[in-house]
């Protein structure tokens, strides 16, 4: 056990809120606000409880950290099993951050409150669960049970399609989520058949490397599941939807951390248990990142709800960090990763920026807007610090992880570098058009005449968010720090491991079917 | 020295932070914070330039940046002749530009005031960042930085339609150079293993040319946003939409000088590019020649001055395209005094016209506000090259350094448009303030402007004057000094003294055949303009509407872009087709559905029945197979 804490840190992390929850439910239903501020403290004491995964935190090594492991289903050979590492400690940072901010951000929900709470804070158990879980098992029911909470509050609270949106999102997610159970499964009974033990131990099941003739079809299911949470295109279009209908808070948490799963699956699943189809698939993976970042970028540039703008840039953004992940340097996956951070501040500031012009004038119509700079300019004023970090300024934390990413790409597949560095372009023209649009021009609807600049809490929320926004622009390297060692490690299993199975694959197994592959199983399956 | 290169760089930082957080409590006040720290700035800069010229060199990292394994960029700064020259131009100009504007925006909110001046001292802390970075990335983050001031300014007014659309234009358009430059990063990264400028030009000849080509054409592709020449000039006239001394300060005097100076930082690359370097000198006197055409007939005194920018823009790349890097400099050096100084006074006149910019209802203004005037009359003397002033030395060093490095058409180009400049320079100056007032109203508003705006302009108008003469200094005055970083070891003055003296004489004869002219036209009216519009309409007709740019622009990018988005990717592609797919599958699953539910009854009797076909069914199919 890193870290040399007295209490299981991870477990306190993921499951302190369910100790609000537990709160919560002894509260009438009535106290609106009393269950707002019991929600809100909760939040904030589990974003305390997260800090000092931050600073504990050993540099110099990719070892999972602040590990707990008790045996958990013991039949099953599944276990309880938590840590984290340089690729998932930022995105646990990132949940507990934005949650928080999120609560905060909730204050005007007033239908259900005491439900919506309880579905927030439930979120965020299995949101952290998901990024801290080391047991296969453990990570599919996390994964699973996140998508209760996010369907309730896309159905329940959200807008006027919301069931549509709900059901869409659900429906995708869950097809995609099938096809990577299966792959589990197999993956479990292949290191069974190999190996004689059960286990769902992430560790273990990465030792034992599967058949070359199969690989290439789990990496594929694996990936699906991967790229329609990502999303990437074409798999993207239940994104409009689910962000357009979400309530607000519900489109930070899906842009800023679930959309994080499907590209942290990627990096921490798909590609070191399938290093070789990895490689195999780099040119199709590549092609689709860049048709994301620009597809995205153009289909946004369009746009006449705000919020279906911002979410088509996620569709953009997401794309670059796969284009790095893809790329496979040091330079252009530990860029990804800091986008995915990055984005999720970024892209989280917008949503909750176009939540409070929402929350006055009931419209996300751009045309609805128009010159509000004059009667709004704190507000336009964070507007334009997000859209700035969104559109990668140098100086803010945009710049770093989108450079880093291009600049690793460049540097192995020049030709996509250089496609995907448009997105600097493209981003401008979006995200300026926008503020153009919204904030510039004289007012031309009377309505806006007399809209109130942003509340003393709102005013928190932006300069919480801000503080990031400069800190990882101008002194990044802490974070970088803590991302690369395991970053390091990522690629050398999945250059290194393919390496090895191409020197080390007999020659007939390479020619053997995937029919024959799967008798060859069923037969083992006989004897026992 | 470090202390005094990062008071001069971060003190304009202090002063905007201070001027944007506090903006509620500075507001009128806000130049009490923002004007000293520009003149602190100035004085830290003009120590560390006599620090250089006594021999003093500094590259220091304040701290690691971006270190991901070997990719290791540090904010680090690199003093050498060029970047303290670089430092004192910019900070002395923009010291006295933030000055006049004191007087310029008086009339402005106070909360507007105190952004104004926020910004505009971001944008110096930017611009020192840029000419000081000691690497490409931290270089980038200056040039991004002051695009975004740039937006932010150009864009004061945002409420008038043409400001917002000018600042959001000038972003793209840059942002579109960038990409170009970020590329040609990548490139040096991929291909040097290094950003920092001290590796990359000492190990410069270590790719082959042609991919050094490459590079300095990507780079060269940032340049040429940032320093609006050809094709993505289109932003600076419209930049015009800011406040004037913005006008004078970024779109005039430094920003857009930015592409020069990074082409001159990378002249070991370009040294080692032939073919990029023609490629750059070709763009540059192209563009010179073609933004003067257009200056011919403006009559927007502050567009007058644009495209009088990026035409002497285009005398720069001249001169680092041909090779005389240390030329190109002292133009940029001179060119920042005068145009600074021109832009200035034309903000005077519309001081006090209320805004009003059409030259064609000014005229006599020399009487009423003598300063501005004559101020003026020196700045565009300079610019005309008519000794001694300061632009006769610089752009005599570029002609020449062209005529002798091999490029005789460039030469030609550029005396010609020296003729141009004289001549569009001096229309403007009998149109605004000589002759007679056309606008009898307008005449009656005007007066001089009050103090705190004309000491910069007689400030920066001895300076227009005078800064040629550096030129004279020991050890060949400033290009000499300049020489010392960007190793420029060919004298060209000494091989051909005869050659070079018949040069400078033709260079000065087409610059007073210009004024000569235009005094002639504009004073005499022989011939008469209005008559000669209407003779060669269809040229006049050409360059009135600038060679139709813009419009071919957004005809041929900018609308198929926008349409093609909406209709064929958003409404078809992501609608139709892909989310078409999906709710089809939906949609599938549910005839399915309903299809089969047609055999869930209720009766036992079909049970049966299905379940004795079923039994059939499969007890054939296990004797098939």
């Amino acid at each position: 056990m890193m870290g040399g804490v007295a209490y299981p840190m991870l477990t306190v992390v993921t499951f302190f809120p369910l100790i609000g929850v537990l709160v919560l439910l002894f509260i009438d239903k009535e106290s609106k606000n009393l269950i707002r501020w019991v929600a809100f403290i909760t939040t904030v004491i589990e974003f305390i409880l997260s800090m000092p995964l931050y600073f504990r935190f050993h540099l110099g090594t990719y070892h999972y950290q602040f590990v707990e492991r008790i045996p958990w289903i013991k039949i099953l050979g599944a276990s309880y099993h938590l840590g984290v590492d340089g690729i998932s400690l930022f995105l646990v940072l990132l949940t507990t951050f934005l949650t928080m901010l999120s609560i905060l951000a909730s204050w005007s929900i007033e239908k259900h409150v005491k439900e919506y709470m309880i579905s927030f804070l439930l979120l965020e158990t299995t949101m952290i669960g998901v990024f801290c879980a080391l047991d296969m098992l453990l990570f599919y029911l996390f994964w699973e049970a996140m998508l209760v909470p996010m369907y309730l509050l896309i159905g329940v609270w959200g807008g006027p399609r919301r069931v549509y949106a709900a059901i869409k999102f659900f429906l995708y997610t869950m097809a995609g989520s099938v096809l990577m159970l299966v792959s589990i499964i197999f993956l479990y009974y292949h290191h069974y058949k190999v190996t004689g033990e059960l286990s769902f131990s992430l560790i273990k099941l990465l030792a034992t490397p599967v058949p070359a003739v199969v690989a290439p079809w789990l990496f594929l299911a694996f990936a699906l599941a991967f790229a329609i949470k990502v999303p990437m295109f074409p798999f993207h279009t239940w994104l409009p939807d689910a962000h357009v209908e979400a309530p607000t808070a519900g489109s930070v948490i899906l842009a800023g951390v679930l959309l994080k799963m499907g590209t942290y699956g990627f990096i921490r699943f798909c590609m070191p248990f399938f290093p070789h189809a990895s490689l195999r698939f780099t040119g199709l993976f590549l092609v689709l990142a860049v048709i994301s970042i620009i597809y995205g970028a153009l289909v946004a540039l369009v746009q006449d709800d705000m919020k279906k703008l911002v979410a088509y840039t996620s569709v953009s953004h997401l794309g670059l960090v796969m284009l790095g992940m893809f790329a496979l340097t040091l330079q252009s996956v530990t860029g990804g990763l800091l986008q995915m951070v990055n984005h999720g501040i970024s892209t989280g500031a917008l949503f909750l920026l176009v939540g409070m012009a929402y929350d006055r004038r009931h419209t996300r119509l751009i045309k609805d807007y128009g010159g509000i700079a004059r009667v709004m300019p704190i507000y336009s004023a964070f507007f334009l610090i997000a859209t700035l970090s969104s559109i990668g300024l140098p100086g803010l934390n945009g710049f770093v992880g989108e450079f880093l990413a291009l600049v690793g790409t460049f540097k192995s597949h020049p030709v996509f570098g250089a496609l995907g560095a448009t997105t600097s372009v493209l981003s401008a023209c979006y995200m300026l058009w926008l503020v153009k649009r919204v904030f510039y021009h004289e007012i031309t609807v009377t309505e806006n005449l007399s809209l109130k600049d942003l509340g003393f809490r709102e005013v928190v929320i932006c300069l919480m968010f801000s503080i990031p926004m400069f800190w990882i622009g101008i002194y990044p390297k802490p974070v970088l720090k803590r991302m690369e060692p395991s970053v390091a490690h990522f690629i050398a299993q999945v250059k290194g491991e393919a390496a090895m199975a191409i020197e080390h694959s007999p020659q007939a197994k390479e020619k053997m079917s995937l029919a024959a592959y799967l008798v060859e199983e069923r037969k083992v399956e006989v004897r026992p | 020295m470090k202390l005094w290169v990062l008071g001069a760089v971060f003190i304009p930082l202090l002063g905007a932070a201070v001027n944007g957080i506090f903006l509620w409590i500075t507001k009128k006040k806000a130049h009490l914070i923002a004007v000293p720290a520009l003149f602190a700035s100035c004085i830290c800069s003009l120590v560390v330039l006599s620090k250089v010229l006594g021999g003093a060199h500094a590259d220091f990292d304040l701290y690691l940046w971006i270190p991901v394994g070997k990719f290791v960029v540090p904010v680090g700064f690199l003093i050498d002749e060029l970047s303290a020259v670089m430092l004192a131009t910019v900070s002395f100009v923009a010291a006295w530009i933030h000055l006049y504007s004191i007087g310029y925006m008086e009339h402005e909110t106070p909360r507007g005031y105190a952004k104004y001046f926020c910004w505009l001292n971001l944008f110096t802390f930017f611009m020192l960042l840029l000419v000081s970075a000691n690497n490409f990335l931290l270089m980038f983050v200056g040039w991004e930085g002051v695009g975004l001031c740039s937006y932010l300014l150009i864009g004061y007014w945002y409420e008038k339609a043409s400001a917002a659309n000018a600042g959001m234009k000038a972003f793209v358009t840059t942002r579109l150079g960038d990409l170009g430059f970020m590329i040609g990063l990548f490139a040096i990264y991929k291909y040097y293993g290094s950003l920092m400028f001290a590796n990359v030009f000492s190990h410069a000849s270590i790719l082959s040319s042609s991919l050094i080509t490459v590079i300095t054409l990507l780079l060269f592709v940032g340049a040429v946003g940032k320093s609006a020449q050809f094709p993505l000039y289109v932003w600076l006239p419209d930049a015009m939409e800011g406040p004037t001394p913005v006008s004078s300060l970024i779109h005039a005097a430094t920003m857009v000088t930015a592409g020069v100076y990074m082409v001159a930082r990378c002249h070991a690359l370009y040294n080692l590019a032939p073919f990029s370097a023609e490629i750059v000198a070709s763009i540059g006197a192209f563009t010179a020649l073609f933004a003067a055409t257009i200056a011919l007939v403006n009559n927007d005194l502050k567009r007058v001055l644009a495209y009088s920018t990026i035409s002497q823009l285009g005398y720069m790349f001249i001169g680092v395209g041909v090779g005389v890097y240390a030329a190109g400099i002292f133009h940029l050096f001179t060119h920042a005094f005068f145009k600074g100084l021109m832009f200035l006074t034309a903000g005077s006149v519309m001081h006090v016209l209320h805004g009003e910019l059409n030259m064609q209802k000014m005229g006599g203004l020399i009487k009423k506000m003598p300063i501005t005037g004559w101020t003026f009359v020196v700045g565009a003397l300079a610019i005309s090259g008519i000794p001694p002033f300061s632009g006769f030395w610089s752009k005599d060093e570029i002609l020449a350094g062209a005529f002798f490095h091999g490029h005789p058409v460039v030469w030609i180009v550029g005396t010609f448009t020296a003729f141009l400049t004289a001549f569009y320079m001096f229309r403007l100056i009998f149109l605004t303030f000589f002759g007679k007032p056309r606008d009898a109203h307008l005449y009656e508003m005007a007066h001089e402007s009050p103090p705190v705006m004309t000491i910069p302009l007689i400030v920066l108008a001895i300076g227009s004057a005078l800064a040629g003469f550096f030129a004279l200094g020991p050890h060949g005055g400033i290009v000499g000094f300049l020489n010392k970083t960007l190793g420029e070891t060919v004298a060209h003055g000494k091989e051909a003294a005869g050659v070079g003296h018949l040069l400078l004489i033709i260079s000065v004869a087409m610059g007073v055949l210009g004024i000569a002219l235009a005094y002639s036209m504009y004073i005499r009216r022989v011939p008469d303009p209005v008559v000669m519009a209407r003779t060669l309409r269809p040229i006049y007709t050409l360059l009135y509407n600038k060679y139709y740019v813009d419009e071919v622009y957004f005809a041929f990018i900018i609308n198929p872009l926008v349409g093609g988005s909406r209709y064929v990717l958003w409404k078809f592609m992501d609608v139709a087709i892909i989310d078409g797919v999906v709710n089809g599958i939906g949609r599938l699953c549910r005839l399915v559905g309903s299809g089969v539910r047609q055999f869930q009854t209720g009766y036992i009797p079909d049970y049966v029945w299905m379940i004795l076909v079923g039994a059939v069914v499969i007890y054939w199919i296990g004797i098939l197979f």
